[in-house]
């Protein structure tokens, strides 16, 4: 089975010719131009708008955890920061100073490198658990003292702005930012530019040390590195791309609350980072549509909705540490090798019964949700178009049973699965070495 | 100003009370090879991790090339050109070969913290890191992750990782540990090459590669130099023969060590 072109293959290393990137970044900035035009409501402009911010965090989040290895739970604090000093900005701008909207999400990428300089110099002396608590700490620090400061925080109701204030020619010619598309072009723009610039910063010497300093600190400090300074570039270099995310946040929804700097939303960098996958450098970007998709989506459909985020967070931590991204690059791997077509049954198997056990744990979790929560609202719901009565017991024995043995039916898919992944592992392993042999 | 490329005097270190190195004075010339030796707990690891800065000594002078760096970060030590090697492998375990070698050029190549510059078209670093990955015999690996190689290829990168950076005092602590005779009389070889006009101090177990590749041996004991001599007048000296070397000769290594001393 082998064939000649093995010997360029690497594993989970995949390094396309620029003819692969430059078509690979078009597709991107197409897939950016086109979407808003497959978009039919305001609801999906909205969910676009609110993704592509949420992309630019995620990656951000990204170059500390998964390039540096930085566990931080205070993110939101230089997205947040970002937004207000952008919601001021856009405030005086409105009040006439002569800067043009479009650059306010800049404005937000200064504050977060600033904020990242200050706070950074603090939280980086220390690397690893000692770090996460310092951010922890910062965190809070950060957001008790917006309800402290309510001149500049504005308290509990926040601070409003109006975009279609401003001047300049581009104003003039009809980029208002009334219009919620406009919107979505200028984060477009500022979502491909922010993509590009932390891609390239991956590949650059202080973006590798980063790495270094991640799988190995100690070494990294006999190979000529002051760990600390590496630590605190990274944060400011997040905190800027963090801070151009709060920006557009101020422009897309044209105020700013205190809940913007909470934990809460740290925590969400960090969860949904993590779904995507650290080890990827587009694996954020996957988080970023699940966060959205959780957060907006998600939560129209059912209040249990971080409950299922928190049972897929579980499962992925415990058999996908690398995020959805790995699995992805895990099964392009496989068709590389040729090893696709024998899982297709078995990814088959463990789909078809995988949905029948979520309708039964769904069914499950909302009948329970019906009852606890939302008692007033009667015991009738539907799952999936099925319809079922919460205070009826044929319904819970009905779910039980379903989850059951969908769930029966998964593991024994599961185990088909797993068999066939080994084998096709074992292979691939083989085809690798025989291509390094070849290397002389 | 002293001409040493490296020169202890009088150097103590202390834990807690437990003295581990007891006045150590060693001083190293320019393009010396000194393989450091002695019984297991006699603080050779210790005086290599004063050296390089990872402890700092509880008294005494560390200069390189004349100049004291006692206090220094190892990042600064680093930088003045005394690179070394750990007992136990400590590699950038999800690095690529090349890039585990790569980054531990980059200082010295000039990029220092630079994020301006992609690292693809830093091509002299790049020509130089394959040269040493070749080197190293390495060149097959060159983008498997450092953690998926194995134990002696590990070895290797960590002395490839060492001498990367250009550093022109090496310390290897135990380069060989843990290898096989036939792989250690290659991996001997190839240190002896890479390591070529540099000053070279090794922690080492095996008297072959002892006698074999050092010009002068340093024989710590209980924290001590007892002797510090050319391989011939150690091996007579009877402090030595009482205190650790008669029983080691005594043992096996007698005819590998014939072998080894040409």
């Amino acid at each position: 089975m082998t064939n000649p072109t093995t010997s360029s293959l690497r594993p989970l290393h995949f390094k396309p010719l620029n003819g692969v990137r430059i078509v690979v970044w078009s597709l991107f900035a197409l897939v950016l131009i086109i979407l808003p035009l497959a978009a039919h409501s305001s609801f999906a402009l909205t969910l676009l708008c609110l993704t592509g911010i949420a992309a630019i965090a995620c990656m951000s989040y990204n170059m500390l955890l998964g390039q540096a290895g930085m566990l931080s739970f205070g993110h939101a604090v230089y997205t947040g920061l970002g937004t207000f000093v952008a919601i001021h900005t856009m405030n005086k701008i409105v009040g006439g100073w002569p800067l043009p909207m479009w650059l306010v999400p800049m404005v937000g990428g200064f504050a977060g490198l600033g904020f990242g300089a200050l706070l950074g110099f603090v939280t980086t002396r220390k690397a690893g658990t000692p770090f996460s608590m310092i951010t922890l700490g910062v965190g809070e620090l950060v957001f008790a003292a917006a309800l402290m400061f309510p001149e500049f925080f504005g308290g509990e109701a926040g601070i409003n702005s109006n975009r279609t204030g401003g001047t300049g020619w581009l104003h003039d010619l009809g980029l208002t930012f009334g219009p919620q598309i406009q919107v979505y072009y200028l984060i477009a723009i500022y979502l491909f530019i922010c993509t590009a610039a932390m891609y390239a910063f991956t590949m650059t010497p202080l973006g590798r040390i980063a790495n270094a300093v991640r799988d190995n600190a100690e070494r990294a400090e006999f190979i000529g590195y002051d760990t600390r300074w590496v630590r605190y570039l990274i944060v400011m270099a997040s905190s800027f791309f963090a801070g151009i995310a709060g920006g557009l946040t101020a422009l897309n929804v044209e105020a700013a609350t205190a809940d913007l700097l909470h934990g809460v939303r740290s925590g969400g960098y960090l969860l949904f980072t993590f779904l995507g996958g650290v080890g990827f450098f587009f694996g954020p970007i996957i988080g970023s549509v699940l966060l959205i998709f959780s957060l907006v989506v998600l939560s129209e459909y059912t209040k249990a909705w971080q409950l299922y985020v928190g049972i897929v967070f579980l499962i992925m931590v415990v058999y996908a540490p690398g995020g959805f991204s790995a699995l992805l690059m895990l099964n392009l791997r496989r068709i590389k090798y040729g090893e696709w077509r024998k899982m297709r049954w078995p990814y088959a198997g463990m789909v078809f019964f995988g949905l029948i056990a979520l309708w039964g744990i769904a069914a499950i979790v909302e009948m329970a949700y019906q009852i606890q929560v939302a008692a007033g609202s009667g015991s009738a719901l539907t799952i999936a178009g099925i319809p079922l009565d919460a205070s009826s017991s044929s319904s819970w024995a009905v779910a039980i049973a379903v989850m059951i043995v969908g769930g029966a039916a998964f593991e024994y898919w599961r185990r088909k699965f797993a068999k066939v992944w080994s084998d096709g592992e074992e292979r691939i392993a083989e085809a690798i070495k025989k291509a390094e042999a070849a290397i002389v | 100003m002293s001409t040493y490329a490296l020169e202890l005097s009088n150097v103590t270190k202390s834990f807690g009370k437990t003295a581990i190195i007891r006045g150590v004075n060693l001083a190293v010339s320019k393009g010396e090879r000194v393989a450091v030796i002695g019984p297991n707990g006699a603080g050779k690891s210790t005086l290599f991790n004063l050296i390089s800065g990872r402890f700092e000594p509880t008294s005494g002078s560390i200069k390189l090339h004349g100049d004291e760096i006692i206090g220094k970060r190892p990042y600064e030590i680093s930088r003045r050109g005394l690179a070394r090697s750990f007992q136990i492998t400590n590699i950038f375990s999800r690095l690529s070969v090349f890039e585990n070698l790569r980054c531990a050029a980059l200082y010295a190549s000039g990029q220092k913290y630079s994020f301006w510059k992609p690292l693809s078209k830093l091509n002299e670093l790049n020509d130089r890191t394959e040269a040493l990955m070749a080197s190293i015999e390495l060149k097959r690996r060159r983008d498997v992750p450092a953690s998926l190689l194995t134990y002696s290829e590990q070895r290797a990168l960590e002395v490839g990782i060492t001498i990367a950076g250009g550093g022109d005092v090496i310390l290897l602590d135990e380069p060989t540990a843990g290898m096989s005779h036939s792989e250690t009389d290659r991996f001997v070889h190839l240190i002896r090459t890479v390591t070529m006009g540099k000053t070279l101090l090794t922690v080492e177990h095996d008297m072959g590669v002892v006698f074999g590749l050092a010009d002068r041996i340093a024989v710590l004991v209980y924290g001590e130099v007892i002797a510090f001599d050319t391989p011939d007048k150690v091996r007579a000296d009877p402090k030595v023969q009482e205190a650790y070397l008669g029983a080691v000769l005594d043992a096996e290594h007698v005819p590998g060590l014939a072998g080894a001393h040409v």
